[in-house]
């Protein structure tokens, strides 16, 4: 108990009154000329917020579009490493999965603009298989697909692991009692890796949710997601208390997931 | 009796410490003393190199600390910042030196103590965004132009005025900066095409012409591939971005010019915006001699034709041409150093708007405005 205290106590001043404090300062307001905040209680910064609606819905569809992708694009791969490959291969696929993560997130982003490009990878393959030229570059597609691939591994993992502990006994009990694979799959698999499922669309969804570096880099500009729109206020503007109310659309948001995820077992598959 | 003279100046001097010699009625410092060692800057990346910076060091013994700003804003911040007394000075530009004046976070100076303020161009002297009421908040430092780049190749015959950034010839193909201060370019551009809307500054607009040009921008969005927000970003949309046509600085050209791009910028007939960066005091600075010292120095000839050839930019003392010739040959016609008085004019230097403005009626749209409409208008 004495051991725990340090780091309870540090979670608590650095996380939980640094959230509290960015909560306590969405209800104050900027001067407009010297950008000074004044402690002024006023719901103004919520009242605005419905001005920001597309961007919101467009970070949330994102979200989701995005956790969808890297669901049908993990579950293969991670059913190949838990109950396919063996222990050679799965190494192997494990170092593949996991070799992005220890490059920067910035170089993984530009390397997608050079794939991207008007004169990139894509289009020169394209070009050799005689299949026309496509802009993809700068647009909300290239968003992503980036976005797909930079959190593609935190979908494996999860995934994996929920697979990796359905025991072999309940495959074989199923095909001994005459059920087909697809079957087996569909009653026995599915529902027992759901909660793995569920898990990594927790860090793919919230990824999505407060990331602004991808659509900085990779997106056209003129589609905003809800962390542009907080570093504007910031970085631009200097309204922090703005900021602050906006960036409680995605802790609200997440709260709603998170009651959802509970209930359909992901944190045990954490 | 020499000697004694030289113990009360040094004592004097000492007493003075926080002052940079001994003040004069008016609140100012009438002469640079003896340097506290070191000095510590805001400035632009680029703004501090060695090959300027060393010289000044050796020099002075002023040991120089510097913080690069990737933004005015944060600029604006890094100055408030515990007081205001972690930095000495900062390389404002107009976006923000209004701020720093009316926020009390930067000092006046006294510019009889940099002999070369007298050679700048007259424009720089005493320019709006950092002289209020006849006070010097600071010296101009360098400046430059907001240019509109093209390719040669594809995009005949060579534009001359800004307006193909609005027309859907070039759709798909133009890139803009996304900077709020953008505002002003469409305001400058409705100023002298649409004369009925009586834009006069396109820093001061009232909310009839604010709304004229944020609804010119409309129109541009979709011509728009993308709105850059690093000159890096600007220097790819060129090479591969399948980019013809934007807004741009000298520096995304001497860089793509330099790649074998096929590229050239201009000043269109309608004039352009620019921008014009000041070396400003703060207001609790520590090092205030030091500081003193370094606008000394940086004015000189030297050091601001290193930095023009260095960053891409125009020093605000001519002296320095010739100098920037010897460096680079044909360098200060490109980047039209010691600018002629009808050149100066073409250019509306970037400035914070305020609500309280030129026309006396405060119903200026201010910069948080600005900033709003400019989120809401990328959507």
């Amino acid at each position: 108990m004495l051991l725990l205290a340090p780091p309870l106590l540090a979670f608590g001043l650095v996380y939980l009154a640094a959230l509290a404090a960015l909560f306590v300062s969405s209800f104050w307001t900027v001067n407009s000329f010297t950008t000074e905040i004044e402690h002024i209680w006023n719901l103004d910064n919520y009242r605005t917020l419905p001005d920001y609606w597309p961007v919101i819905r467009r970070t949330v569809l994102f979200a989701a579009a995005v956790t969808v992708t890297d669901a049908v694009l993990a579950f293969p791969l991670a059913y190949f490493m838990a109950r396919v490959a063996s222990t050679r291969s799965r190494t192997i696929v494990f170092v593949g999965v996991l070799l992005p993560l220890w490059s920067s997130y910035l170089v993984r982003v530009y390397i997608w603009r050079l794939i991207l490009n008007e004169d990139g990878v894509l289009n020169w393959a394209l070009a050799e298989l005689g299949l026309p030229h496509v802009h993809v570059a700068y647009t909300n597609v290239a968003v992503w697909l980036v976005f797909s691939y930079v959190w593609l591994p935190f979908m494996i993992l999860p995934v994996f692991g929920s697979l990796e502990r359905i025991p072999e006994s309940f495959l074989e009990a199923s095909r001994d009692l005459g059920a087909s694979g697809w079957l087996t799959f569909r009653s026995v698999v599915l529902p027992l890796a759901l909660p793995g499922v569920v898990a990594g669309s927790i860090f793919t969804f919230s990824l999505t949710l407060g990331d602004y570096v991808t659509p900085l880099l990779a997106g056209s500009g003129k589609q905003q997601f809800i962390g542009n729109v907080v570093y504007g206020s910031v970085g631009i503007a200097n309204n922090v208390p703005f900021a602050a109310a906006l960036a409680a659309v995605p802790l609200a948001v997440m709260a709603v997931y998170l009651l959802l995820a509970r209930r359909l077992g992901a944190f045990e598959a954490m | 009796m020499r000697r004694v003279w030289i113990v009360v100046a040094v004592l004097a001097a000492a007493l003075c410490v926080p002052a940079a010699g001994i003040s004069s009625g008016n609140g100012l410092p009438s002469k640079i003393g003896k340097g506290e060692g070191a000095l510590n800057l805001v400035a632009w990346e680029g703004y501090t190199q060695k090959q300027w910076v060393a010289p000044f060091e050796r020099q002075t013994g002023c040991k120089v600390n510097a913080k690069y700003a990737g933004s005015s804003d944060e600029m604006v911040t890094l100055m408030r910042q515990g007081g205001g007394s972690q930095y000495d000075m900062v390389s404002a530009s107009g976006d923000a030196s209004l701020r720093l004046i009316y926020g009390k976070d930067v000092q006046p100076v006294n510019v009889k103590l940099i002999p070369d303020w007298k050679n700048f161009s007259p424009q720089l002297k005493s320019p709006a965004h950092n002289t209020v009421g006849g006070v010097h908040y600071g010296i101009s430092l360098q400046w430059g132009p907001n240019t509109l780049l093209y390719n040669t190749k594809l995009v005949k015959p060579a534009p001359k005025s800004w307006s193909l950034l609005y027309s859907p010839r070039y759709k798909g193909k133009i890139t803009v900066p996304d900077n709020p201060i953008q505002i002003a370019d469409a305001a400058l551009y409705l100023m002298r095409t649409q004369k009925s809307l009586g834009i006069k500054d396109p820093y001061e607009l009232n909310s009839k012409q604010f709304d004229a040009a944020i609804n010119l921008l409309k129109t541009q969005k979709p011509l728009v591939k993308k709105y850059w927000g690093l000159a890096s970003d600007e220097i790819d949309l060129f090479k591969s971005g399948g980019v013809v046509l934007g807004a741009s600085w000298p520096y995304q050209t001497n860089t793509l010019a330099a790649d074998k791009v096929p590229v050239k910028d201009l000043i269109p007939k309608e004039g352009a915006t620019g921008w014009a960066d000041t070396w400003m005091l703060s207001a609790h600075a520590k090092h205030p001699t030091c500081a003193y010292m370094w606008m000394r120095y940086i004015s000189q000839p030297k050091p601001q034709a290193q930095q023009a050839i260095y960053f891409g930019e125009t020093p605000a003392n001519p002296k320095a041409c010739p100098i920037m010739d010897k460096l680079a040959p044909g360098s200060a016609a490109q980047y039209h150093c010691g600018a002629s008085a009808a050149y100066f004019k073409s250019i509306y230097f970037w400035k914070t708007p305020v609500a309280a403005c030129g026309n006396g009626s405060n119903d200026c749209a201010d910069y948080t405005k600005w900033q709003q409409a400019w989120t809401q208008l990328k959507g």
